[in-house]
């Protein structure tokens, strides 16, 4: 309240009394954890995204004279066995570990809303039937599916996104069918089914706004596990191959030289990684706190 | 519903679900590019007489669904295929590495449970900065990838301590006990840090309901208060998700048998996937998704026998 008036009293210009009050809304919605995580990740999208500018080297070139160098002036986290400098890697391998687990997601998330939606609106045997698929789905392990899809179709980024992508469906599709099928029973749906809307424009136009804080949450929650997913299966050699820069091969090609007591490379991409998924789920958990509480 | 009924109705379910699931790890082989034929028999291709086999063997002029019956019944006969990369039975294969996983995963499991229920407990009772501790470091648990923990705790303790050995599964016996500590650990943090969290909330939960309030305000003492009245009631959410978790360790393995170069199915997979040893890849994933579905099963029907109050089969 003393903020409010404070802000009323000072602020001559309308710009800054928003900027305000912005602030204030922002930090209600996602706490101060949140906003911390909000802040880092940030901070590694734009360093992702902006790698080819700030990035020191390029990270392919091999400077072996550096080879496994420790922290220095020339390398700002050293090198790695073969001399290619370790922050530009991490900074260009970020790109891949959000882009791919970013794909998985909206797949998956694009999937998993249209079949909940049919199910929601249809209801009786379409609902049973697609509610016996996403158990199906269920039943198999996420990891599993990618590593089926690897088997199929050679290792490469794109068949582990697709493997993935399907094991992720049921998740999505089975909160925002039960948040669609509330929304169903609501007196508004049936007021526009009265109007003589089809349940197609229904679906879309009214109960898709309504479940979309769900949708959005739920997405964003899944995005930690797709991350560690995906970082695995690079680890293991069957998601992107080298020389590409990934952050879970370079947990593989560190953990070799942390064998022969260089550990920097595996710490940092371990690191980087872990804060990554620790930024998402924070904010993943906090969206659907606010979603539940609308 | 009579208990028979129950069962044997869950049973039917999951018959279903493993025939289903058993259909799709099949039809797999047909979803690949190229003929089944050039796939089994690897890039290099094979004799006239080893296509004659390898047809016959897969009754590769059946149609769709002959072949599939008679793969279901060799797989129930035990008869998982031949790996023509280890030039052996696949059961074979399947059989001597199984013992691997299923130590690690058990391991893994009383480690998650005894940490997962002791942490909870302590953070919910004690509250303040030890709650605040023991929440965070869940928190980083549940965002580390089991490799980058596999990782860290074979660099720390195996290469800089040398505590622990670095690889294998050892000579058997204690041995193996040994070997298997660091995997299982780094296999059962991401699920301990989740079971902590859930502890945490079904003791606050019961803390402050009335039967507890009663029990206080008869004297009875904190300590059998918390036995009998808190903890008694916070294990029924525990169980359940310690049954689930245990179900999802199966999928961290395959990921922790190749950190620590177990030799177990997990390793067996990723080795087959790479090798384009395709019977292995089929049955491996085919044990892994029936150990799966199977272990929620037996969570599912195991619930309803610790809580009472779920009538069998509600499905409300």
């Amino acid at each position: 309240m003393t903020m409010k008036t404070t802000t009323l009293a000072v602020a001559k210009d309308a710009a800054q009394r928003r900027t305000l009050v912005w602030r204030q809304r922002y930090i209600d919605r996602f706490g101060v954890l949140g906003s911390i995580a909000c802040a880092i990740l940030a901070i590694i999208v734009l360093a992702a995204v902006f790698a080819p500018l700030l990035a020191p080297y390029d990270p392919d070139y091999p400077d072996l004279n550096y080879a496994l160098s420790g922290p220095g002036a020339a390398h700002l986290l050293g090198a790695d066995a073969l001399g290619r400098d370790i922050l530009s890697r991490l900074m260009y391998g970020a790109r891949i570990t959000l882009v791919g687990p970013a794909l998985v997601i909206l797949l998956s998330t694009v999937v998993g809303t249209i079949l909940a939606l049919v199910a929601a609106w249809r209801g009786r045997k379409t609902d049973a039937v697609i509610v016996w698929f996403l158990d199906i789905l269920f039943s198999v392990p996420g990891i599993v599916f990618g590593l089926i899809a690897v088997a199929l179709w050679g290792p490469s980024l794109f068949t582990v996104v697709g493997g993935l992508a399907v094991a992720y469906v049921p998740y999505v599709a089975r909160v925002v069918r039960g948040a669609a099928l509330r929304e169903r029973n609501m007196p508004y749906v049936a007021a526009a089914w009265l109007q003589g809307h089809s349940g197609f424009a229904i679906s879309t136009t009214q109960i898709l706004p309504n479940v979309q804080p769900i949708v959005i949450a739920q997405a964003v929650s899944s995005l930690g596990f797709a991350v560690i997913d995906l970082a695995a299966v690079s680890f293991l050699g069957l998601g992107v191959q080298p020389p590409a820069a990934d952050l879970g091969l370079m947990v593989k090609s560190g953990f070799d030289s942390a064998l022969r007591g260089y550990p920097g490379e595996a710490i940092y991409s371990g690191i980087l990684i872990v804060l990554i998924v620790w930024c998402v789920t924070v904010i993943g958990d906090r969206l659907l706190s606010n979603a539940r509480a609308m | 519903m009579s208990l028979g009924s129950y069962v044997l109705r869950r049973l039917g379910g999951l018959l279903l679900v493993l025939l289903v699931t058993s259909f799709l790890v099949f039809g797999l082989l047909y979803l690949a590019p190229g003929s089944p034929l050039a796939y089994i028999l690897g890039p290099r291709g094979g004799s006239p007489a080893q296509v004659a086999a390898v047809t016959r063997e897969y009754h590769l002029d059946d149609p769709f669904i002959v072949r599939y019956v008679s793969w279901l019944g060799d797989v129930l006969h035990g008869n998982l295929g031949y790996s023509i990369v280890y030039r052996m039975p696949v059961s074979n294969l399947v059989d001597s590495r199984a013992g691997t996983t299923i130590g690690l995963v058990a391991l893994s499991a009383i480690i998650i449970a005894v940490v997962g229920i002791v942490f909870g407990t302590i953070a919910a009772l004690r509250g303040g900065w030890i709650d605040q501790v023991i929440s965070s470091l869940a928190a980083v648990g549940l965002s580390a990838p089991v490799f980058v923990i596999g990782v860290a705790l074979i660099s720390l303790f195996a290469v800089s301590l040398g505590w622990f050995p670095t690889f294998g599964v050892g000579s058997g016996g204690f041995d193996s006990l040994w070997h298997l500590t660091l995997p299982a650990i780094t296999l059962s943090v991401a699920s301990a840090a989740y079971l902590i969290r859930i502890t945490k909330a079904a003791v606050n939960e019961e803390q402050v309901r009335e039967h507890v309030q009663t029990a206080t305000v008869r004297g009875l003492s904190s300590g059998v208060i918390i036995r009998r009245h808190v903890l008694r009631n916070a294990l029924i959410p525990i169980t359940t998700v310690l049954g689930l978790t245990i179900a999802t360790l199966i999928a961290g393995a395959v990921v922790v048998e190749n950190v620590f170069a177990l030799d177990g199915l997990g390793s067996l997979l990723v080795k087959a996937i790479l090798q384009r040893d395709f019977a292995v890849v089929q049955a491996v994933v085919l044990v892994l998704v029936v150990a799966f579905v199977v272990i929620n099963a037996i969570v599912d029907v195991l619930y309803t026998f610790i809580d009472p109050r779920i009538s069998l089969g509600s499905r409300k």
